[in-house]
């Protein structure tokens, strides 16, 4: 849980997350990294999605992370999946740029999977985003959650996978 | 990749710049390699980075594709460490910047000396009875070729077997095939030669060439103008994705049709029809159904095995309907009257064979065949791949394809052509085969005794053959015989050692083993000699694509260790035996291995598809147009051979082939070959009745040919860790078998193991099975049954299949949702 002991770290640095920040909307190639000497994870924000009661099974709702250009989607899949979060250890969220052309995905409630349009690349978000098939060398870009259990919040707090169209997840 | 998954270092602008094209499937999509020292990296910035995009902000949708994997680090000979990225080239008309899932993960395959590409053969390997040890190049070619010249001396060459590459791309190529080829058929002349998907030295296009029709005769944008595209046993969006997507899709969308107009003034255009023959609903069918609509899409769910009772059916209901072209068929063809009889099939008849309504024969005859509502007739490619190549008598089916074709004139018209669809990239350049037609059955050869020497040339028939298992046995028994002999050579030079083996051989019913590869391979466990080789972007290799494209792909880092281009491995070897026919003073013997004074794999190129003259080369007489400067002046979009001229500076290809109605024969006229429907063969037959389950078998889209590379990379290991088994639900209920149980697959030949994976599309009694895995291989439960020419009917299986056990671990890690593309 790199990214969570690192989100902590910054929560309780408050001046060092501040200054990360700023330096990233400079537009300096990896400025983060040479922002934070020993750092090897990227300054994601942390944004609270949703509240864990609010989805519905199978549902998903939109967001946008790490930041206003970046599509993503939670949803609650009824069951414990890998990586899923929240009391039942089943919400997930990802990217859904298709991560080989990035092409909008939509979720096709029926066979439970994201769909592209454009290549016909299938992702399974109950098996970690996995390429059920097409034309991709990616899984989807998971968004890492983390559920508040005092106010039932679920917050994003880091990405794994590239975002399509991007060289670096943080622009 | 990097560590980092969520970063990708870019190329500078001063990075080198390349051309590749990709190695994997026929289509050969054009990448561009960018290569920059590792200390190094361009900036976000538009005018910081090589590609001139600005990174500094979202790209939009459908701009380039840059993944991770397109991007690795490599260390060259001299020690210095770079960057390399492979990505997918827009300027390249085939792929139009488009990657596949394979080609797209290039960068990752190529040797870093670390992780994964650590299993790379570094340096010759030789078994020493119980382990492998390093040798050096001059110790293993002195045991090779010391080996084969005591075989050849004794008995002539036709005990010196080998299994090899005929094609292009990775592990090919117009310089390997040359290299290998004027090894094996002009110096050592043996006829004892496989092919690395068949049993013998053959064509699986005998038929359709010899009616006169090369089996890739159009370019790919042909699909593009096509009134209707009639694919049969082939499954394009898995299997050839980027033409695909590139080019049939857009003709289904009816994003076409002002290119249609304009190509063809006066004539009734709108989107194209899709006429599917497949006994099982593929993937490429629902896709297709996505983008053009059910209605304009027709699945022909053929019984298996009946596709030439459908064509038949077909060809008998035109020349009824009067839809034949009669001119045509009188002034460019020979034979027509003689195939219409032999052939002649009613409607009743094709529609109980076959299984198929009449209604939807009748269909799709008035897609393919009926003259439009302008007066024309329509314009219909037939493309067509393992369902036919693998089918249920090869040179039958063809024949009776290309019948039906030749009756309509669907060749040498702009959106027409009868084509294979392909498997790998093609590159055929080797001096005459030494044997007849059929060629020799090298597999039943081995299995039964004879055969000494076996050298597997960049293939695995371990995984890949039909009859696998006891092909397998066979080898493992044989090749033991030999490993024993050698565990107790201690202190043995040499030449001890070549005479150990060659009595092992000779006097014991041995048989050496020697793999040229990149890897350890399945077959190598069988093994006594390795020899180590090297793949495109390590050697500069030249190899066309489905239209005829050449391409040269151009070396742009060192192979790992002592590697070598196959070219230059066979050239080594010829030159150890000149010299030991020299030593002994045998000038002839010596001639014989004469002409392979070459240094780099141009020289191999040079030496063969250059100089054409007797030999079999796909670049025909006007190969020697091509050089190596000129064809990467040419960069992705290379040349489609033949190449007509050179001119200005420009080599000038051929789109289409017989647009001037001359076909490949002594007449130049196109020859129909009568192809009576003539059910299933006995053997298969005999499996049918005993066995509940047919065993359709292919490739998936996630991994290429027999995984050498996939197996080590997660992204494919983690979809599919064995071999997946397409099966009808209530038929898997009925065995108590869910998703992500193993099965076996057991008939009279073997059985082999697999991953259930259910799916509705599959039809009650059928099954699907990836083809050519290394965890669970297919191959063990086909008959040993072939064609006359020796081409075998691996898609004629049929086996019971058994529950094994439940595996949690794929449970717990592989998606088991549906792979087809269902429309919402």
């Amino acid at each position: 849980m790199n990214n969570l002991s690192r989100r902590r770290f910054l929560k309780a640095s408050g001046a060092a997350a501040t200054a990360g920040a700023a330096l990233i909307g400079s537009g300096l190639a990896n400025a983060q990294e040479r922002a934070a000497p020993g750092a090897t994870t990227l300054p994601y924000p942390r944004e609270a999605i949703a509240k864990a009661s609010g989805l519905q099974d199978n549902v998903p709702v939109a967001f946008n992370y790490p930041d206003a250009e970046s599509f993503c989607q939670i949803i609650k899949t009824g069951s414990p999946v890998p990586g899923g979060i929240g009391p039942d250890g089943d919400i997930v969220a990802f990217s859904t740029q298709c991560t080989h052309n990035g092409c909008p995905l939509s979720y096709d409630k029926e066979a439970r999977t994201f769909k592209c349009g454009c290549h016909f690349s299938i992702f399974d978000p109950e098996m970690a985003g996995q390429m059920v098939d097409g034309q991709s060398t990616e899984n989807l870009p998971r968004i890492l959650l983390e559920h508040d259990t005092a106010d039932d919040s679920l917050y994003a707090v880091a990405v794994e996978g590239l975002i399509y169209g991007r060289q670096c997840n943080l622009l | 990749m990097t560590q980092y998954r969520d970063r990708i270092p870019l190329p500078p602008p001063d990075a080198q710049r390349t051309n590749m094209t990709c190695h994997f499937c026929i289509v050969g999509c054009g990448y561009q390699v960018y290569k920059w020292p590792e200390n190094r990296e361009g900036g976000r910035a538009p005018d910081e980075n090589a590609l001139g995009l600005d990174f500094r902000k979202q790209l939009p949708a459908l701009g380039i594709i840059m993944t991770p994997p397109m991007h690795n680090v490599v260390t060259d000979r001299d020690g210095s460490r770079h960057h390399i990225m492979i990505l997918p080239d827009k300027e390249c008309v085939v792929n139009q910047g488009l990657s596949s899932t394979r080609g797209g993960q290039m960068a990752s395959v190529m040797f870093t000396g670390e992780g994964p590409s650590r299993q790379r053969l570094y340096y010759p390997m030789l078994f020493t009875g119980d382990d492998w040890v390093e040798t050096n190049w001059d110790q293993a070619l002195q045991v090779y070729a010391g080996v084969t010249k005591r075989i050849l001396d004794a008995n002539g060459p036709d005990q010196i077997a080998f299994d090899a590459f005929d094609h292009g791309g990775a592990g090919g190529g117009f310089e390997n095939t040359w290299g290998s080829g004027k090894l094996m058929f002009s110096a050592l002349q043996t006829p004892l030669v496989r092919i690395h998907n068949r049993p013998a030295y053959n064509s699986e296009c005998h038929a359709t060439r010899d009616m006169g029709i090369g089996e890739l005769n159009n370019s790919y944008e042909d699909s593009e103008l096509a009134d209707t595209l009639f694919y049969i046993g082939a499954n394009g969006y898995e299997t050839q994705t980027n033409y695909f997507l590139a080019h049939a899709l857009p003709n289904m969308t009816g994003k076409n049709l002002e290119k249609k107009k304009q190509w063809f003034p006066g004539e009734s255009v709108a989107p194209a029809k899709v006429i599917f023959v497949d006994p099982r609903r593929s993937l490429t069918i629902s896709v297709a159904e996505h983008l053009a609509g059910k209605d304009n899409v027709l699945h022909l769910a053929i019984a298996p095995g009946t596709d030439t009772a459908l064509f038949n059916g077909l060809m008998t209901y035109v020349v009824e309907q009067d839809w034949h072209h009669e001119r045509f068929i009188r002034d460019h063809t020979s034979g027509f009257e003689e195939a219409l009889k032999a052939n002649r099939m009613s409607l009743a008849d094709c529609s109980r064979i076959t299984g198929v309504p009449e209604a939807d024969i009748v269909k799709a005859a008035e897609w393919a065949y009926k003259p439009k509502a302008s007066g024309q007739y329509p314009r219909t490619m037939h493309g067509y791949e393992k369902g036919i190549i693998w089918g249920n008598d090869n040179y039958r089916i063809q024949s009776a394809l290309v019948d039906l074709v030749l009756t309509t004139e669907n060749v040498g018209r702009r959106g027409t052509g009868v084509v294979r669809m392909g498997g790998h990239q093609e590159g055929y350049a080797r001096p005459p085969y030494p044997g007849g037609r059929p060629a020799r059955y090298v597999d039943q050869e081995i299995i039964q005794g004879r055969a000494k020497m076996l050298t597997v040339w960049a293939t695995n028939p371990f995984q890949s053959t039909l009859n696998a298992e006891q092909f397998r046995e066979a080898v493992h028994r044989r090749s033991t015989i030999v490993r024993d002999v050698v565990s107790k050579a201690r202190g043995a030079s040499a030449t001890d050692l070549v005479d150990l083996i060659f009595d092992a051989v000779e006097n014991r019913g041995g048989l050496f083993v020697v793999d040229i590869d990149l890897y350890h391979t399945k077959l190598s466990d069988a093994a006594h000699l390795l020899l180590p080789a090297t793949h495109p972007g390590e050697m500069n290799l030249t190899a066309m694509n489905g239209e005829r494209r050449m391409r040269l792909s151009e070396r742009f880092m060192d192979p790992p260790g002592e590697a070598k281009p196959d070219c230059l491995i066979a050239a080594e070897i010829a030159n150890t035996l000149k010299a030991l026919y020299e030593q002994e003073g045998s000038t002839e013997m010596a001639a014989r291995f004469a002409g392979f004074d070459w240094t780099t794999e141009e020289d191999a190129f040079n030496d063969g598809f250059r100089k054409p003259e007797g030999i079999d080369s796909q670049g025909g007489p006007t190969g020697d147009l091509a050089t190596y400067d000129r064809l990467r002046a040419m960069g992705t979009n290379g040349v489609q051979l033949p190449i007509k001229a050179f001119k200005d500076g420009t080599l000038v290809g051929t789109e289409m082939l017989y647009t001037d109605y001359k076909f490949d024969t002594k007449d130049g006229r196109a020859h129909f070959q009568p192809a009576p429907w003539n059910g299933l063969p006995g053997t298969v037959e005999t499996q049918r009745k005993k066995h509940r389950f047919w065993v359709n078998n292919g490739r998936t889209n996630h991994i290429w040919q027999t995984a050498y590379h996939d197996r080590y990379l997660p992204f494919r290991r983690d979809r599919f860790p064995m071999s997946p088994l397409e099966m009808n639900p209530d038929d898997a209920a009925r065995l108590g078998i869910v998703s992500g149980d193993i099965v076996e697959l057991h008939n009279d030949y073997g059985s082999a193991f697999a991953m259930a994976y259910l799916e509705p599309d599959i039809a009650p009694g059928q099954s699907f099975m990836m083809f050519g895995y290394d965890n669970g291989v297919v191959g063990d439960v086909v008959t040993d049954w072939t064609d006359r020419n020796l081409v075998p009917y691996y898609k004629g299986t049929w086996a019971d299949i058994r529950k094994v056990g439940t595996m949690k671990d794929y449970k717990r890690t592989v998606s088991f949702k549906r792979r087809r593309f269902l429309s919402a």
